[in-house]
């Protein structure tokens, strides 16, 4: 099968270009792209200028199998990601069992493969169950396929336990990724401590948290050689401390969550619920400041952090009330306020949601490039429509942008060459 | 006539002329608790439920004298104890009640921001009597008509709040109505126990007592709340008192005149030396209990006369003293 392209914006993430022009696909794979002329046998998507870009690598997906199905299976998932323009989700381990031995990963890639449209990769525990205590057999994981290391948003107080993983992992070239927090400082912590949260009553943890939680990082990285990614760094004063590691050296990536770059603190509002994250919002001064560090490339992903809660979960007072949100189809719409406020290019967006992850985790996606896997997002930045959360594909509805005016529309969506979703549909 | 909201949640959302009209009005219930019949019908055959998840005394009693002083039918669920305990959640149970069409709902929670969940789900008038660390609205219009009547006036004063200020509503309450009236605000407290980014609510801020004493028209002292702390906020309760609890010595450097507020229940010996807690010349502690009922009728009575005037009767009827 081979489809051809004709007239597209096409959003290269390595270079950091775009283009008007036309790409050719043949079977799973890109064949070329330029000024030619369609191959006689193609099909033809005429793009009428839209954009093209490689598809997203959304890392850190919360998928609910096993054991929260009713929150999200990787069918609704799978389907939530194809609207988005996501062509490869890489899910959490923060499951119930935790993904922490090679039989359940066994069971969710399989579950994976024959429910979801999209690419379904996975990361696995590196403590058992989560717990902190011991590491996960990190070699027979990999082995079975996984992509990277995480106790996600659990964080390891002993950094005895923490140092053995680290150097077990960094043995197998295993990329390992903590949530950087003071465990101490952050407990019970609902909102970022300041004026606001004073002024709401609820418990806050300073921004300093972040920033200690990296540095104690970045001393077990510097000790046991390990390859490490901060799976989300949202505060100006963490990045000093992120900037000195990758100066001196240490195999170090830093992400951030899609909210964290588009909204703030305020937005909480009268405790609104959805917009409950962990970490949780940021002031704007720190908002402005990650919009910058992901601009010079200092934070290397952006990622949704989609975290299905059921309504119940989130129909309670703002402490009690779980924390996450749905962020797979609305990914795309929401990073476009970023090119639309003029803060980051559409090249620049890419090489964060789609280059920078896949070749962090050592996959061949993410680039628009001869030879490239035929994964394609085509999308129209400008398209504005209206958010309703019970439109969306995830089986839970609990984004914060909820009667929100978005711009930004996927058109298509092409896996190893096969659309997987076509706007209207 | 000012008021015009349909719950009562928070200081926050009251302009200085709602402040005022819930003032005047609770001056003349003041008039009506001194007389031997009290009684007035300004809620006659209204149902107003007092919810207290967390548990209450004076403050419970408090609205429920005044809803019995306005002739409403009052009744005390005791939450605390029943329905949650099942692992009913708090909508539920708002909802639950809100089908018995109650016309008042007096909310105390332990968790900031509850009440103002509770509001969106009933469609009837919500008081808030306490909503964990956020608001405490009739509080501080009690704390500030004890003021009124003491001072003659509720601007142009400076008023220090001491004590526990990070984990007490009735400090945010009365720091926001306070600011509201145009008085100058000082928080004293060990670090600990200082919220964060507070002096950027416009008020100045003290670690020492003396120094924020100084010149102080009134000094509002706040309850040690020890069941919302986890530990080590202050190292002792006797070093606590030598450094922030109120006595002759330390209360000498505010203006002579000056007078002593406590909400209750006071911790004698902890943030309060208990013989100038007693002094009828500085402490108008008992005042402030007085108030509280004269303020909570005036507020209930102008959320009924919303209510009535939003269900299309005759805003008039039946409700002035």
């Amino acid at each position: 099968m081979t489809l051809f392209f004709e007239n597209a914006r096409l959003i290269d993430p390595e270079t950091l270009t775009q283009k008007l022009g036309n790409v050719i696909v043949d079977g799973d794979r890109i064949a070329a792209i330029g000024e030619m002329a369609a191959p006689g046998d193609a099909e033809i998507i005429e793009c009428h200028g839209k954009c093209l870009a490689p598809g997203i690598v959304d890392w850190g997906v919360k998928i609910g199998e096993p054991g929260e199905r009713h929150r999200e299976s990787f069918r609704s998932a799978g389907l939530a990601a194809a609207a988005g323009g996501v062509t490869t989700i890489i899910a959490r381990p923060d499951t119930n069992p935790a993904i922490d031995t090679p039989e359940i990963l066994e069971f969710v890639t399989r579950r994976a493969q024959e429910s979801a449209p999209v690419r379904i990769r996975h990361m696995a525990a590196l403590t058992k169950a989560r717990a902190g205590r011991e590491m996960t057999e990190i070699g027979f994981l990999q082995d079975a396929g996984a992509v990277a290391f995480s106790d996600c948003e659990h964080v390891t107080a002993d950094t005895k336990v923490l140092s053995r993983a680290f150097s077990y992992a960094r043995s197998l070239d295993a990329l390992v990724i903590c949530h950087p927090q003071d465990p101490g400082l952050s407990k019970g912590a609902a909102v970022t401590s300041g004026k606001f949260a004073s002024l709401r009553g609820l418990p806050g943890v300073s921004p300093m948290a972040e920033r200690m939680g990296l540095d104690r990082d970045m001393g077990l990285v510097e000790m046991t050689g390990a390859r490490y990614h901060a799976d989300q760094v949202t505060c100006a004063r963490t990045l000093p401390a992120l900037e000195r590691a990758k100066t001196n050296g240490l195999d170090v990536t830093a992400g951030i969550s899609i909210h964290h770059l588009t909204l703030n603190e305020f937005d909480v509002g009268d405790y609104r619920t959805f917009f409950k994250l962990t970490p949780p919002l940021r002031p704007e001064t720190d908002r402005m400041a990650m919009v910058e560090a992901v601009a010079s490339g200092l934070i290397d992903v952006i990622c949704s952090m989609h975290t299905p809660a059921d309504e119940e979960s989130k129909r309670l007072p703002f402490e009690e009330a779980a924390s996450g949100a749905v962020a797979l189809e609305t990914f795309l719409p929401a990073a476009m306020r970023l090119y639309h406020a003029g803060a980051l290019s559409l090249p620049q967006l890419f090489r964060a949601m789609s280059l920078n992850p896949a070749k962090r985790l050592g996959l061949p996606q993410g680039r628009l490039a001869e030879g490239a896997p035929a994964d394609l997002v085509l999308f129209d930045p400008d398209a504005p429509f209206l958010l309703d959360r019970f439109k969306l594909h995830s089986k839970s509805k609990n984004t914060p942008f909820d009667g929100q005016r978005m711009e930004g529309k996927v058109l298509a969506t092409f896996v190893a060459g096969v659309q997987v979703y076509r706007a209207g549909q | 006539m000012a008021f015009r909201a349909r719950h009562l949640l928070g200081i926050e959302h009251l302009a200085p002329e709602d402040i005022r009209t819930v003032l005047d009005l609770a001056e003349r219930y003041v008039e009506l608790n001194r007389r031997t019949v009290k009684r007035t019908d300004a809620l006659a055959g209204m149902t107003q439920i007092n919810m207290f998840f967390e548990n209450s005394t004076r403050t419970q009693a408090s609205f429920e004298l005044a809803g019995k002083r306005l002739g409403a039918d009052v009744m005390n669920m005791a939450v605390a104890q029943s329905s949650v305990k099942k692992g009913e959640t708090l909508i539920d149970t708002a909802m639950t009640l809100n089908a018995m069409h109650p016309d008042l709902l007096v909310v105390r929670h332990g968790n900031s921001g509850a009440v103002n969940l509770l509001a969106e789900k009933v469609n009837c008038a919500v008081l808030n009597a306490g909503d964990g660390k956020h608001e405490h609205p009739t509080q501080a219009l009690l704390d500030a008509l004890t003021i009124r009547r003491a001072k003659g006036r509720l601007q142009r004063l400076t008023v220090a709040i001491c004590g526990d200020i990070a984990h007490s509503r009735v400090a945010r309450s009365n720091l926001i109505l306070l600011g509201k009236m145009e008085n100058r605000v000082r928080l004293i407290a060990p670090p600990t126990l200082m919220p964060a980014g507070v002096a950027e609510f416009g008020c100045e801020v003290f670690d020492d007592m003396r120094a924020g004493l100084e010149g102080a028209d009134v000094v509002m002292m706040l309850r040690l709340q020890k069941e919302r702390m986890d530990g080590g906020f202050i190292p002792s309760e006797r070093e606590y008192f030598h450094r922030y609890g109120l006595d002759a010595e330390k209360l000498s450097y505010a203006k002579e005149d000056a007078i002593v507020m406590h909400p209750g229940p006071m911790n004698r010996g902890v943030e309060i030396d208990g013989t100038l807690a007693d002094d009828i010349n500085r402490s108008v502690i008992q005042d402030q209990v007085e108030m509280g009922v004269a303020v909570r009728m005036a507020c209930m009575d102008l959320l009924a006369q919303n209510l009535r005037a939003e269900r299309g009767r005759a805003a008039t009827e039946g409700t002035y003293v």
